[in-house]
């Protein structure tokens, strides 16, 4: 390929296809290729740093995955699992949360204050969580929320409220961290909710002991106007298994996870499939993006995985896929949620605080009334998921309810962001404070598919 | 307990009632009353007397314009569904139907929730039946009612009156007019007390019917008082003024009735998006709730946007009813209501006309009447922007003479 082909505008920076170079343009791109080859780094100009290490911030970086554990083997093949109790409600109209949540958020609220917070920032830099930011998540349960009682959980019935208050509590601390702490959890609550009694048997005791694996639910790919409903990854049946070939994106923890549950689609029909790290032919690619970026975010590159029968988790006929693909709006929505919420609770003193023209910002109406409507739609957010997250809860239809509240978190969650950065003027611009990358984070909600459920 | 945002289970029948009184009594004398407005709506009367029926039966739960009134009994810790949820749900079933049309249902003026949320026991039972309209708004004052210039001045055992009151909703038909009036202008808005005027009081006069842009089945009257007299007894609540609580029992109305003007945006709001769902279904296009709104029809992702802005009106008046229920304060939260129910329902019926076109102009639909209509709902029992105002005080902890 000549140097001319390769500098070809089209397709690549953000440059659409109708771009031309004029001479100029080539001798500039030229020179920036130059400087960013590794031939300078051979000279020794330019400090060398990353280079064994699997680093989740240099975009591109390849990795075979996590050298991991196997999972023995257990329990009946075929012979459905135990199965959490769906919520019984009176049906009255009711916002206040059971005993056990209400004591739930509080421990995690003070997880999301005292753990999360004060780490963010240099996780948003490092592009992963600290391991004590993982362990204490850990501590207080957060792999086994989603699991009842039967399966080494803690609840008695379907928990789904129970993980959209932690979601939501957590991102007041930090949305990064939150998908970094809860994604494991996630995958154990889907096997949970849809395993076999062998899958049961064979991955959740793990994640009731001490050494918990990393795991995450894979269906997010880099399409365009990407539709979940209809992914581009595709399992094919062989003899004693399946085999998937696609790429999936935006995978949390991806570098160090032991267990996947990744979205294909089967015959045409969209399914899901636990796929264990180990197995050939996954190729882990860092995927840092504008923000979640503590959650280590990944793509996996998917060539020829052959996965036994038993792989498949769930219904072939798509229902399973699709409450997956709609729990994990909820906990979106619920982390969107926590992030306005944070928002709210930093800009307030802010603009009290802060004086313009003799008096503080917030006497003026303009200030004001932006506070206010973040304080508007922020509940609306709230009271949207809560109702999507109590239906999935009780057991009922709730296919409208998360589309109602994915696209409401999607679009007021980003204006909250947005006017949040505006409150603060140029400081909001700056790393100094915490709202630029809650602007970030709260890009991702109508972004992402699945990584964490509810 | 637990967390369950589903409408009250208990309601269902009250809201089956109320949709069908909507669909078989209001709707077919909608466009009517549209069209010849200033004409008394004669049906209503027959409706009324089914209401009063329904309430004596104790069906209607206790829903209506005067069943924002807070309640102390059954204080069993248990979380209550109470006529605070019941009047929102079904007063937003009625505006389905019409929203002009409710506002002249016989007793059920906002005056007979301002009875409700502030009259002594006597009073309750003096008033009770007689179809109250509120008169606050005056030509020089609007937005900022605690500069209103009415007086009342006590003579003996009487309360003498004085002014000019414009905008009152059913001020012509109502049977009496709750009025706010300033016992001393010096002492601001803790001198604001509200006085329960029968018609037909000397000194009382309705002077005119104002033309509108929608809800014009309703009278929307100008009443002036020239050395009108009222006995003591009319006043609501305590004669007291305590400059310390300030505003605070006249504005309490407020609290109770801005989950109901919520109610209204959101019942007119929804008649809109049913109408248009079914018209853009006959022209092929459908809303696919688990497929991304940016990879459908642009009318079907406005169709999910509005759902979305709509079933948050919905929740927030669900809540701040809610509250009321359950005795916890909700100024914030039915501001909220208010505010988001508000804009969004000049938003959807807007943008319904829009997807429907020149269907949704044209008078032979009712698409382009409820986008006339809902735009009130966004004005009177406080604009948007006092809403704003309300929860940015709120939510900031600044006083009213710190955030003007």
């Amino acid at each position: 390929m000549s140097l001319i082909q390769s500098l070809r505008p089209g397709g690549k920076h953000g440059l659409s296809s109708k771009e031309s170079r004029d001479p100029i343009g080539y001798a500039v791109a030229a020179l920036s290729r130059l400087a960013q080859s590794d031939v300078l780094d051979r000279v020794g100009l330019r400090r060398q740093a990353e280079q064994a290490v699997f680093t989740t911030t240099r975009s591109g970086f390849r990795t075979i995955t996590a050298a991991s554990r196997t999972f023995a083997k257990a329990g009946t093949k075929g012979s459905a699992g135990v199965r959490p109790a769906a919520t019984a409600g009176r049906g009255a109209f009711d916002l206040t949360p059971t005993e056990d949540e209400q004591m739930l958020v509080d421990v995690v609220t003070e997880l999301a204050t005292e753990v999360l917070r004060p780490a963010a920032a240099a996780a948003d830099e490092a592009c992963a969580a600290p391991e004590d930011v993982l362990a204490a998540g850990r501590d207080v349960g957060l792999p086994i929320l989603g699991l009842p009682e039967a399966l080494g959980g803690i609840s008695e019935e379907r928990s789904a409220m129970a993980g959209t208050l932690v979601a939501e509590a957590l991102a007041h601390g930090d949305m990064g961290l939150a998908v970094a702490s809860l994604a494991p959890g996630s995958v154990a609550t889907a096997i949970g909710l849809w395993g076999t009694d062998a899958q049961q048997q064979t991955y959740l005791p793990a994640f009731s002991e001490d050494d918990v694996p990393v795991a995450a639910i894979a269906l997010t790919e880099p399409t365009v106007l990407f539709d979940v409903m209809s992914p581009s990854t595709t399992a094919t049946r062989t003899d004693d298994g399946f085999v998937l070939n696609g790429v999936k994106s935006a995978v949390p923890r991806g570098a160090e996870a032991e267990l996947f549950v990744i979205g294909a689609s089967l015959d045409g029909t969209p399914a899901l499939f636990l796929v264990e790290s180990s197995t050939a032919g996954i190729e882990v690619v860092a995927d840092p993006a504008m923000g979640v970026r503590a959650a280590g975010l990944t793509k996996l590159d998917l060539t020829d995985v052959h996965v036994p029968a038993d792989a498949l988790l769930g219904a072939t006929d798509g229902s399973t896929y699709a409450e997956c693909v709609r729990l994990a709006r909820i906990a979106w929505c619920a982390l969107a949620v926590g992030t306005g919420q944070a928002v709210l609770d930093y800009v307030v003193p802010y603009v009290k605080e802060r004086e313009a023209f003799g008096e503080p910002v917030a006497h003026r109406q303009s200030v004001a009334f932006m506070v206010a409507n973040i304080a508007i739609e922020l509940q609306s957010m709230r009271l949207l998921t809560w109702k999507a997250a109590a239906r999935a809860a009780a057991g009922k239809d709730f296919t409208r309810e998360v589309a109602l509240a994915r696209k409401l978190c999607a679009d007021k969650g980003m204006q909250i962001g947005l006017d949040g950065v505006q409150l603060l003027g140029g400081h909001g611009f700056v790393k100094e404070h915490p709202v630029e990358r809650w602007y970030r984070d709260l890009r991702a909600i109508g972004v992402m598919e699945g990584a964490v459920l509810v | 307990m637990a967390i369950n945002l589903d409408d009250p289970k208990k309601f269902r029948p009250l809201v089956g009632q109320a949709h069908q009184v909507a669909m078989n009594m209001l709707r077919p004398i909608s466009r009517k009353y549209d069209k010849a407005e200033h004409e008394y709506p004669k049906e209503l009367d027959m409706l009324a007397a089914m209401i009063d029926g329904l309430s004596e039966s104790g069906a209607s739960e206790g829903a209506g314009a005067a069943g924002v009134k807070r309640t102390d009994d059954g204080a069993d810790g248990a979380v209550r569904n109470g006529t605070n949820l019941a009047s929102v749900m079904s007063i937003a079933e009625m505006c389905w139907g019409d929203v002009g049309l409710l506002l002249s249902m016989p007793r059920q003026g906002l005056g007979n929730s301002a009875i409700a949320s502030v009259a002594n026991d006597e009073q309750h039972e003096r008033f009770d039946g007689v179809w109250a309209s509120m008169a606050i708004t005056e030509p020089g004052t609007g937005s900022d009612s605690a500069n209103i210039r009415t007086t009342a001045v006590l003579d003996g055992d009487e309360y003498v009156i004085n002014g000019e009151k414009i905008f009152v909703t059913a001020g012509d038909r109502s049977d009496a007019v709750v009025v706010w009036a300033t016992l001393d202008k010096e002492l601001g808005r803790a001198a604001i007390k509200s006085f329960v005027v029968p018609k037909g009081t000397p000194g009382m006069t309705v002077e005119r019917l104002d033309h509108k842009l929608g809800i014009k089945a309703s009278d929307t009257a100008t009443i002036r008082f020239e050395n009108c007299r009222v006995p003591k007894e009319n006043l609501l609540g305590s004669p007291e003024i305590d400059v310390k609580q300030g505003f605070a029992g006249a504005m309490a109305t407020f609290d109770n009735t801005r989950p109901l003007v919520a109610s209204m945006a959101v019942g007119c709001a929804r008649a809109a998006l049913d109408l248009t769902r079914e018209l853009l279904e006959r022209a092929g296009v459908t809303v696919d709730y688990d497929r991304p709104a940016l990879a459908q029809h642009a009318a079907a992702a406005k169709l999910l946007q509005m759902e979305a802005d709509w079933e948050a009106a919905h929740l927030l008046m669900l809540q701040a009813a809610w509250m009321a229920d359950n005795r916890k304060p909700n100024s914030l939260e039915a501001s909220m209501a208010k505010a988001k129910a508000g804009r969004v329902g000049s938003d959807i019926t807007l943008s319904c006309v829009e997807l429907a076109g020149s269907v949704g102009y044209s008078e032979g639909e009712l698409l382009e009447k409820w986008a006339r209509d809902s735009k009130i709902l966004d004005i009177f029992e406080g604009t948007q922007q006092i809403q704003q105002l309300i929860v940015a005080r709120r939510v900031l902890g600044l006083t009213s003479a710190e955030l003007k």
